[in-house]
Formats: C-alpha cells, sequence, structure tokens
C-alpha cells in the first residue's frame, strides 16, 4: 500500500495512518524475525499461560500442603524434588509466574503514564520547571533502585504487593520522564509545533495530541527495558522479604524461604532461581530486540 | 579546566542537598505519624507519642529538617532507635566491609568486561561479538541473589572451592579475605558485565569507523598499532563514564549480595535496619549510599575530563 500512496503530491491523514501501519507491521515482522526475540517471546508466553492457568499445568496443589513425602530430592515422580512441607517444587514453580507478572507490569505502567507526562512538560515548557525538576531527578538517581525502594516500603509500613508496585512505578517515573524529555526537546522545534502553536491550541492539546504520538517510539523501547527491570526489581524485594510472603508459590518467595537451606537442599532454591532467571533473560532479549527495531 | 571541577562541584553540592530534602521527605513526612508506624496499629497512643518526642517527629516539618540537616553537616547521622548508638558508629564498619568488597569485584570487573567488550568490537557481527553481547544481557538481567544462588551452588557447593559465606574468621590474612570475598565478587561482576563490556564495544565500533582509523590504517600502520594507539584510547573514553555509573548500581546490588552470603557490609545493614524499623539508621544508612555516589560519579567526572583533550584544552564543555 505504500507503493500506491507515496507519489501523491498532499497526504492526507489516512494515507499517513495507513503508512504509520505499515511502518508497525514491518517493525513487528522485523522483531518477530530475530531468533533471540523469537525465544523470549516463547518464553514469556509460557510463564504467562501459567500464570494464568496454574491448574491445568500443575501436577499438585502449590500451595497448600500436601500429603507428599518431605525434602524429597529431583526424581521421577516429582521431577524438581519437594520441598519442607511436603509441596511438589515442580508445581510450585510453573505457579510462582502469578504474582510478580502482576506486579512488574503494574509497576512499570505507572511509572510510563507518570514519566511520560512529567516528560512532556519538562520537555515542553523548558525554563525553570525543568531546571528545578532536572536537579531533582539527579538527585533521585543517585539513590539505587532497591535502596528507595527499601527505604519508601519501610515508610509506609507496609509492602502489600500494590504498594510495592506504586514504589517502583514512582522510581522509574524520573528515569522515564528523562528519555521522553530528550524526544520532546527535538520534536518541539519541528514545524507543525510550531504551526499548532501558531494557531492557538492548548499546551495540553499540543502536548498529548501532537507531540505524544511522534515520540512513542522511545516510549516503546522505554517500556519494555523498564519491564525488565521491574521484575529485577520485584524478585529482589521479594527476595528480602519486602512484598509478597509465603505460602505463596512467587519464586522469589520461595529462595527466601529456602536459601538457608541450600546445602543440602539445593532443588527447593535452585528451580525457583532458574525461573526468575528464565523470565528476565527473556524478558531483557526482547527489550533489546524491540531497541535495535525502534532506533535503526 | 578548574572552572569545570569546580562547576561540578558545586552541581554535586545543590545534588546532595535536594538528596537530602527527597531522603527526609520519604522517611519523615510519608509516614504520616512516624511513632505510630515505627510502632505498629497495636501500641498504646502513649507510647507513640513518647516516641514522636524523643524522635522531635511532633515539630513542624521545617524546623525538624533545619536540625536533621545542620545535625548532618557537622557529621551527626543520627541515632539508631533499636540499638541507641549514633547511626555512623554502626554505618562505619558496614561501609568499609561494603567497600572491600566491592573493591574485589571492581578489580575483576573493569579488566575482564573491557577485554570482553574489546574483543567483541574488533569481532563486531561475527559469532564471538553475538555471545559476548548476548551473555552480557543475560547476566546484566539477572537479579544478583539469582546468580549468586548459581554460583554459590557451582563452586561452593558442588565443587567445593570456595567458602558459601563471605565473612571471613576473624583474623585471618588478607588472602583469606579475598578468598572468601570471591564468590559475593564474582556475583557482582557478572551482573556488570553485561554493562560495562556494552558500552566499551560501542565506543570500539565507533572507533573502528571514524576517518582517523582510515586514515592510520591507509598510511601503512600495522593493525595491532592502530588498535592500541588510535581506537583503544578513543574507545575507553566512554567506558569510564559507565564505570563510574555502575557503582552507584553496585551498592544497590550489594543489598541482595550481602543478604544472601550473610556480609556484615552497608547493604546488611539497611536491609537489617528496615525489618527493625528503625527509620534513623535507615534513613542514614540511605543517605550514606547516595553520598558515595556522587562523590564516585564527581571523581569519574574531573578523570574523564583530564583525559579527554576536548574537555582539558577547555575547547568544550
Amino acid at each position: 500500500m505504500s507503493a500506491v500512496a507515496a507519489p501523491e503530491p498532499t497526504p492526507t491523514p489516512v494515507t499517513a495512518r495507513s503508512e504509520s501501519r505499515a511502518a508497525r507491521s514491518e517493525r513487528l515482522r522485523l522483531l518477530l524475525r530475530t531468533p533471540t526475540v523469537l525465544i523470549g517471546v516463547l518464553v514469556i508466553g509460557f510463564w504467562v499461560f501459567c500464570a494464568l492457568f496454574p491448574g491445568i499445568v500443575c501436577p499438585y496443589n502449590p500451595i497448600f500442603d500436601n500429603q507428599l513425602p518431605t525434602s524429597e530430592p529431583p526424581s521421577w515422580a516429582y521431577p524438581f524434588g519437594t520441598d519442607t512441607n511436603g509441596r511438589d517444587v515442580f508445581s510450585r514453580v510453573l505457579a510462582g509466574s502469578r504474582s510478580v507478572l502482576l506486579i512488574a507490569p503494574a509497576a512499570v505502567i505507572i511509572g510510563t503514564v507518570l514519566g511520560t507526562t512529567l516528560g512532556l512538560i519538562t520537555g515542553y515548557f523548558r525554563g525553570v520547571v525543568d531546571d528545578v525538576t532536572g536537579r531533582f531527578i539527579d538527585a533521585v538517581l543517585a539513590l539505587p533502585l532497591i535502596v528507595t525502594a527499601i527505604l519508601i516500603v519501610t515508610a509506609v509500613g507496609s509492602s502489600s504487593r500494590w504498594v510495592v508496585a506504586l514504589t517502583i512505578g514512582l522510581i522509574f517515573t524520573p528515569v522515564i520522564s528523562r528519555t521522553v524529555r530528550a524526544a520532546v526537546l527535538a520534536e518541539a522545534e519541528l514545524d507543525y509545533v510550531q504551526a499548532a502553536r501558531l494557531r492557538g491550541e492548548r499546551p495540553p492539546y499540543i502536548m498529548f495530541s501532537e507531540i505524544l504520538p511522534n515520540v512513542l517510539a522511545p516510549i516503546v523501547v522505554e517500556f519494555t527495558v523498564r519491564l525488565g527491570y521491574a521484575i529485577f526489581a520485584v524478585a529482589t524485594l521479594t527476595f528480602i522479604g519486602f512484598g509478597v510472603q509465603p505460602p505463596s508459590p512467587d519464586w522469589a518467595a520461595q529462595i527466601n524461604q529456602y536459601y538457608t537451606f541450600i546445602d543440602p537442599y539445593w532443588w527447593m532454591t535452585l528451580f525457583p532461581a532458574l525461573a526468575i532467571a528464565s523470565l528476565v533473560v527473556s524478558v531483557n532479549l526482547v527489550a533489546d530486540g524491540v531497541r535495535e527495531v525502534y532506533e535503526r | 579546566m578548574t572552572r569545570f571541577i569546580l562547576k561540578r562541584i558545586g552541581l554535586a553540592l545543590i545534588t546532595l542537598f535536594l538528596l537530602s530534602v527527597i531522603v527526609f521527605a520519604i522517611s519523615t513526612i510519608l509516614p504520616g505519624n512516624v511513632g505510630r508506624s515505627v510502632l505498629g496499629p497495636f501500641a498504646t497512643q502513649e507510647s507513640v507519642d513518647a516516641l514522636n518526642e524523643q524522635l522531635g517527629t511532633n515539630r513542624p516539618i521545617i524546623e525538624q529538617y533545619w536540625d536533621w540537616a545542620s545535625g548532618l553537616v557537622q557529621g551527626d547521622l543520627g541515632t539508631s532507635l533499636t540499638l541507641q548508638v549514633p547511626a555512623w558508629d554502626l554505618l562505619q564498619p558496614a561501609l568499609e566491609n561494603s567497600l572491600k568488597l566491592a573493591l574485589v569485584a571492581f578489580l575483576i570487573c573493569v579488566p575482564v568486561s573491557i577485554v570482553g567488550g574489546v574483543i567483541a568490537g574488533l569481532r563486531y557481527g561475527g559469532i564471538t561479538d553475538k555471545g559476548i553481547t548476548i551473555a552480557g544481557i543475560s547476566f546484566a538481567a539477572m537479579p544478583e541473589f539469582v546468580t549468586g544462588i548459581i554460583l554459590i551452588l557451582i563452586f561452593g557447593i558442588w565443587l567445593g572451592w570456595l567458602p558459601v559465606t563471605a565473612q571471613a574468621p576473624e583474623g585471618s590474612n588478607l588472602l583469606t579475605q579475598v578468598k572468601y570475598l570471591l564468590l559475593p565478587a564474582l556475583t557482582l561482576t557478572l551482573v556488570l558485565f553485561g554493562y560495562i563490556a556494552r558500552i566499551t564495544r560501542a565506543g570500539m565500533i565507533d572507533a573502528l569507523d571514524s576517518d582517523y582509523t582510515r586514515t592510520a590504517y591507509l598510511k601503512g600502520l600495522p593493525s595491532s598499532v592502530v588498535v592500541r594507539k588510535h581506537v583503544l584510547r578513543n574507545a575507553l573514553l566512554p567506558t569510564i563514564a559507565v564505570v563510574a555509573v555502575q557503582v552507584g548500581y553496585l551498592v544497590g546490588g550489594l543489598v541482595a549480595v550481602e543478604v544472601l552470603f550473610n556480609y556484615q557490609g552497608i547493604g546488611l545493614l539497611i536491609y537489617e535496619s528496615a525489618r527493625e524499623k528503625d527509620l534513623p539508621l535507615l534513613t542514614a544508612g540511605v543517605l550514606v549510599v547516595g553520598i558515595v555516589y556522587l562523590i564516585v560519579t564527581l571523581i569519574a567526572d574531573i578523570l574523564y575530563a583530564m583525559l579527554n583533550p576536548r574537555i582539558r584544552f577547555g575547547t568544550a564543555e
């Protein structure tokens, strides 16, 4: 369709839209042709499926104590062994993706919405607001994500999963706003923004209806990259005892419960650890592919 | 050059001030009622009031910040709630331990990552490059405690080569101490490898593609000389900036690693003070982490400026 649209002297909004749709499907095609992205998507898909239908995939009940023998090493009957409460570790690993797949995306959505808004405002208005926010962002970035998260969660006095999601989302806000701001700065110089300004459009309209659609690419990239960090952060917080608590089969919660018994009960810790590794690595492989496709 | 350094120091001081405001706001304003949030919902009102009185958290916010900040300027980081000793007395030995661990990690990590990045850059697009890049992304993506557990299992338990706790017995010599630190340091190394190698690789690719490299080749220099004298010098500059940023990350990563290996560093102290709801100690610990980060990035900025002739001779900022 782009071959037909190209020679038209004045492209109407309709052709512009179909061109952008063509670009989008082209990007998607490129993405799915990258082997690392494909592997990543398959692994993520597997864990999402497990999170949605734990009843179908788990051979035993993953949460309540079973009548299984306790602390059995891996065998044909229990491929990942059983834990000290007589639960099948294989079932618990399959059921363990659920909470992290809820919390991490929620955190990134919060961070992206807030960060995009802040980035649009600071990038569009610049001036004093931008300078002051920039300094504050520098200060926030001086603290490692986990350390800030621990401080906030302790100060709030609760580490329920939504507090954790909100905390990580808030910590992501400045970083995401930096990326969006940089894109907006370049965009605000272009003619269509000047034209909208001369037409007398209000700033919110210019920011959200004119500029935002044109800076979506860096936002998409940032979103996928942040998703990897969010899983990293949620898992780390859960591992040190904030966030989801036992008896939840959450991977990091399992590790928190059993890592001190790693010798000799290695299977209770290793398999959840490998599950986390498979998920974060997959998300990062996809994020890397997305970045490459969008930034070429 | 002097102007550049002074400007950077000024900026760092402003950032430090804002950092103190942010940390203060989170730890004092966010809980609403500090005494209640420390003692929990079942404490009596009297004990909550008494704690607020003792901490001074029933006074106006500005006054509290002023008191706290003027204490900071005089080196008073506050008093631990649970242990009733000055926070710095607990933080100082912990910080020393953490710096020891970070130093060992850095001495392994920086050379290995730079070599990895240089090789990947020289073999750009080949199998070696892809292998290094994917391994880097994968290790960088994994939470430290996951990498740590896998390393503990392989080197600590199955092969039995290295001790699984990081704390060397009291009074052991330097070599033994380093041996105990190897597993946690290796954990941090694997996580950092991806970041540093990636930037080095990008710097290499840029430098290899540049006009001056082509000129060097065309005037007949052997490729080892081109790489050493022309490519590396330019490619490694951005790496310095990244290494500094990663120090900040490193301190964050220390929390999980120190908890996993039960190592008495600042990460473990922050974790323990959070579990004990010792807000004054936690606040002080967080602030110290931020200050360490600011100092390291400041040093890196200055180092970068000294190595970069464009800044050294004042032709650019």
